[in-house]
């Protein structure tokens, strides 16, 4: 899974510009004619969030916007590749030029992760 | 992340089908191309762990790949007749050569990956040999890998992927996308190939392991990439949701310690629903495709119907039986073999009761096509003791057990012999 941190500009809800929206979409054309992309999708600034939070019984809803952006995440792709390798490579050729941007990529659990038969 | 070599092997899997397809473009022979291909990829193995991977990389290999391409034409000015053509093609003036190799990765490369995907899989090749060829140009996946993937020793694979190129060189086959009346053909051997791959993966014949996922993943791969390439074409979106929707099992389809499990007693919760979404997602697009033409569905968009009711089906009582039969039959009708007709038979065992289903078996028995054929037995198997037939029952499976080569299933057959009634 590979999550798009929001950014000042995102969180303040001002649109990318025109030119970075159409790299954006070669992109994404790219990973979807390489084979790799399985699902994406793009947030709303976190002012139009919710956070739940729990303790015990007790739920307590936070509205937001949450401060400190870089914790935040303003869209997500799933790929699926063969190593974590291959998917940084994809994530290196994200066009995120000349902004402050970071992706982070996270894998997910597979059924060999709860097998404790196998690899060993 | 720190290792160089796992960083260059996922740039090789990314960029080398692109690059064999630019640079057949230009040379016109798929074989010369790979090996330029190749060349490209050993200078990156030496420079890359000590320069650094560069920042456009795909861009370096062809660069690399081009310069080993106007030696190669210098070197045929002089000897080598093996390459006289291409230097004649680059002395006549009008074809530039270097021009057009350093444009090639620039365009949008599309056309000629879908020109290498028809001639990896080109019917002048058996079988084994355009699958050995696609999953290398087309997967990007290394000898080693596809000879792990199907147990064979790496030289066997070598050895078959340099013959594939021979056989394609010999017999001129053009680096091209087959029009009509031909295309049909053509790209039903595409479709093959990439099945076949699947199924592989899907049931290994042989060996330790019930699945091996990592091929049904490489076949899924090169399903999409082909719908891309071929949008059009509603067999393609058959043959990709028919992949989606089966991956969507694979990790249900195995118990933890390796035992196969069967449809009916999969949990249902552990499918992967993105990938059931996508494949009902491609299996619409191929409705859609099918109705504007007025064309009946093909053999991978019937299967890929039936495994949408699975899908679809939250528990397996839930299963809409006669509907799966009533496809099977179409299926039948429009793609006949035995293997069709077993499915058949269990369908209708399943939709009518096991009477039903016994009498199309019996059928096929008697046929004698799947005398080999160790889920014939099983189905019987399964059918007779349903029918409170133990005895009869008991020996099928044992006979199935006998003609499985896989480990696993093999188990669970000689344990259903001895649960027989």
């Amino acid at each position: 899974m590979m999550f798009v941190k929001a950014t000042k500009q995102s969180e303040a809800n001002q649109p990318p510009t025109k030119e970075a929206i159409l790299a954006m979409h070669k992109f994404n054309e790219e990973l979807e004619k390489a084979g790799v992309l399985l699902d994406l999708g793009g947030l709303t600034p976190s002012s139009r969030g919710v956070r739940v939070q729990y303790h015990g019984s007790k739920r307590t809803v936070i509205d937001g916007p949450f401060a400190e952006a870089k914790e935040l995440i303003a869209g997500y792709a799933l790929l699926e590749v063969k190593t974590l390798a291959e998917a940084i490579e994809w994530a290196k050729r994200s066009p995120f030029d000349g902004e402050e941007a970071e992706v982070e990529l996270r894998p997910l659990f597979d059924a060999s992760d709860f097998d404790p038969g196998k690899g060993v | 992340m720190s290792d160089p070599h796992a960083a260059i092997d996922a740039v090789f899997r990314i960029e080398f089908p692109r690059l064999v397809a630019a640079l057949a473009r230009v040379t016109r022979d798929v074989g010369r191309a790979e090996e330029l291909a190749q060349d490209a990829l050993v200078v990156a193995l030496e420079r890359w762990p000590v320069d650094g991977v560069p920042d456009n990389p795909g861009a370096w290999l062809m660069t690399t790949a081009r310069r080993r391409a106007l030696d190669g034409v210098r070197h045929a000015r002089i000897a080598d007749a093996k390459h006289a053509e291409l230097a004649r093609e680059h002395d006549a003036g009008p074809r530039d050569v270097a021009g057009e190799l350093a444009d090639a990765l620039d365009d949008d490369i599309g056309d000629d990956l879908l020109r290498l995907v028809f001639t990896a899989c080109h019917p002048v090749l058996p079988t084994e040999a355009r699958v050995a060829l696609t999953l290398r140009l087309v997967g990007g996946l290394a000898t080693a890998e596809i000879a792990r993937a199907f147990l064979v020793p790496e030289a066997t694979i070598a050895q078959r992927i340099v013959r594939a190129k021979r056989t394609l060189a010999d017999a001129r086959v053009p680096f091209e996308v087959p029009r009509a009346p031909e295309r049909a053909e053509r790209l039903a051997s595409v479709l093959e190939v990439i099945y076949l791959v699947f199924n592989e993966g899907h049931v290994a014949t042989a060996g330790a392991s019930w699945t091996r996922p990592e091929l049904c993943h490489d076949a899924l791969r090169i399903a999409r990439v082909l719908a891309g390439l071929a949008p059009d074409e509603p067999e393609v979106h058959g043959l990709v949701a028919l992949l989606e929707l089966s991956a969507s099992r694979l990790t249900a389809r195995t118990a933890r310690d390796g035992t196969p499990v069967l449809l009916a007693d999969q949990d249902r919760a552990s499918w992967d629903r993105v990938l059931v979404r996508r494949g009902l997602a491609a299996l619409a697009r191929a409705d859609e495709l099918v109705a504007a033409r007025g064309a009946p569905a093909g053999p991978y968009h019937l299967q890929a119907a039936i495994a949408a009711h699975h899908a679809r089906a939250a528990t397996a009582e839930a299963t809409e039986w006669p509907r799966i039969a009533a496809l099977y039959t179409l299926l039948a009708r429009r793609a006949p073999s035995p293997i069709v007709e077993l499915n058949r038979a269990v369908a209708f065992a399943m939709a009518f009761g096991p009477d039903a289903g016994l009498e199309l078996v019996d059928a096929l028995v008697a046929d004698g096509a799947l005398a080999a054929y160790h889920l014939l037995p099983a189905v019987r198997g399964d059918l007779l003791a349903k029918l409170g037939r133990g005895d009869e029952a008991r020996a099928e499976f044992q006979r199935a057990a006998e003609l499985t080569r896989n480990e696993r299933e093999r188990d669970v057959l000689l344990a259903r012999a001895r649960a027989a009634p």
